[in-house]
């Protein structure tokens, strides 16, 4: 009983923190979904006086990712029953022209003022509009929880090492009189924590699997996607590859390092 | 013959400084039977912690088996320990193994292969009587029992050297006379240097003994 009950207290421990991450991840997640619509549909007017090549532009500037020419064609068409064609040709020639920029990612303010004040100093250009009020309150919303879900990760990770530590000597003080016995007939670290090392990834395995099981669940299910969906966001809730690979990670890496400084820390007895 | 155990000027101390040992000098031969024997608290036990490499000496030379245990590293310690047998007053088996694992454990950490310490625990579990009882696991086993599956452990890897502390301190007369008839069997059958920490010599040893008696933190041979 004593032993399920030490086991429990790891695999919750582990659980909570798996949990966390997956949370975290989530939202990361989602943040990311919600900017990659954002930046699909931000884009800023250039204005110049001459004909801008994109290559030049592209590598003095690594935010933008495309240049593309706004042909004036449509509003000239509808001046067509007003003008003559020579006052037409002459107005096509003076025009300036106009280019729209596709940026790499959702700029912040001031990437957006940088760009803004970068492309005006160029000679040909006259004018950049930029858009950047567009900033709209769910991405700040968003913003906000991911800030607040990392420092509640944060708290949460040291409160349960703390947990898992005290765990971990508490195994210490069961297994040491069998460490102890080893070691009076010789037995080499390695074998001596042997059960050690096995309790601690035993634990890990199946605080993973767990996590795994209950958002491949909600995954499967299908019951968190609608809520982002109102809001326009479509996120992997749970991705069996990349995220089976972290939390079995995260797992393993932890409770085979705080086993380690357990043995490391485990003084024989005199 | 060759001498087993070698301390010239040895002295031995806890980390609080009090010296228990102070400089002394003594060997002991391959095959021998040695008793130490002292009042309590005189460091006989201090002495046999020192023999098996618990506790360093803190001055002058000490060597078991052939290995100086001023300095060791921990890889030579261990080795040491593979080839010496020890037996405690509290038996110091492992509850949660069973009796015929407890015994296999100097074979395990050895690395002899499964089926040869099997036939090997089965041979000495036998030779303790106990060979009915290797499913069970030692809290099971009365206290005379215990100290015997301690012996076949102690015996298991065929060790140079058997240090027993106070090995009947717990036992009845007749548990501790089978305990004494088997220390003898190892030094007469398997020619095992024996060396036992112990408040009385039995009456009833029949094998030629060598006698170490401390006081004062010296230790000296009594003839």
């Amino acid at each position: 009983m004593k032993s399920i009950k030490s086991h429990f207290s790891l695999i919750a421990a582990l659980f909570t923190i798996l949990f966390t991450v997956q949370v975290y991840q989530i939202l990361d997640r989602s943040i990311s979904s919600y900017e990659e619509s954002l930046r699909a549909n931000y884009s800023m007017v250039v204005i110049s006086t001459s004909a801008l090549d994109e290559g030049p532009i592209k590598s003095k500037f690594p935010l933008i990712r495309s240049l593309v020419e706004i042909s004036p064609e449509k509003v000239i068409k509808r001046l067509e029953k007003d003008m003559d064609k020579t006052s037409l040709g002459l107005l096509r020639a003076s025009l300036p022209k106009f280019y729209k920029l596709s940026l790499e990612h959702y700029p912040q303010p001031e990437e957006v003022d940088m760009l803004s004040s970068k492309l005006t100093n160029l000679k040909s250009i006259k004018q950049v509009e930029s858009f950047s009020q567009t900033h709209d309150q769910i991405y700040k919303l968003l913003l906000l929880y991911k800030g607040v879900t990392q420092i509640f990760a944060f708290a949460i990770f040291v409160v349960t090492m703390l947990l898992i530590a005290k765990e971990m000597r508490i195994w210490q003080f069961q297994h040491q009189d069998r460490m102890n016995i080893m070691a009076l007939f010789g037995a080499p670290m390695m074998l001596r924590s042997a059960v050690l090392f096995r309790l601690a990834i035993m634990d890990a395995l199946i605080a993973a699997s767990l996590v795994l099981a209950a958002f491949g669940i909600i995954s499967a299910n299908g019951w968190a996607e609608p809520y982002f969906a109102d809001i326009n966001i479509h996120v992997t809730i749970f991705n069996y590859a990349t995220d089976s690979f972290i939390h079995f990670g995260i797992a393993l890496g932890l409770s085979t390092i705080l086993a380690s400084m357990l043995i490391l820390t485990h003084k024989e007895e005199v | 013959m060759d001498k087993v155990i070698f301390a010239k000027d040895l002295t031995l101390s806890y980390n609080n400084n009090e010296t228990i040992i102070n400089q002394s000098t003594f060997d002991i031969s391959s095959g021998d039977f040695v008793f130490i024997t002292g009042a309590s608290g005189s460091g006989k036990s201090t002495l046999l912690k020192s023999l098996y490499g618990a506790l360093p000496p803190k001055k002058g030379e000490l060597s078991v088996g052939g290995v100086t245990l001023n300095n060791i590293s921990s890889k030579k310690l261990n080795f040491l320990r593979r080839h010496v047998g020890i037996v405690f007053q509290d038996y110091k088996l492992i509850k949660e193994w069973t009796i015929e694992k407890n015994v296999m454990l100097p074979l395990i950490i050895s690395g002899y292969a499964k089926d040869i310490s099997e036939v090997q625990v089965q041979k000495l579990l036998t030779h303790v009587k106990l060979n009915h009882q290797l499913g069970k696991y030692p809290l099971e086993l009365s206290g005379g029992e215990q100290q015997r599956v301690a012996m076949a452990r102690a015996l298991a890897h065929n060790p140079i050297i058997i240090l027993a502390d106070e090995p009947t301190g717990n036992l009845d007369d007749y548990s501790s006379q089978v305990i004494w008839n088997l220390l003898e069997g190892a030094c007469t059958q398997l020619k095992t240097t024996v060396v036992v920490v112990t408040h009385h010599i039995p009456e009833t040893m029949k094998v030629d003994y060598k006698h170490f008696h401390i006081e004062y933190g010296s230790i000296y041979e009594v003839n």
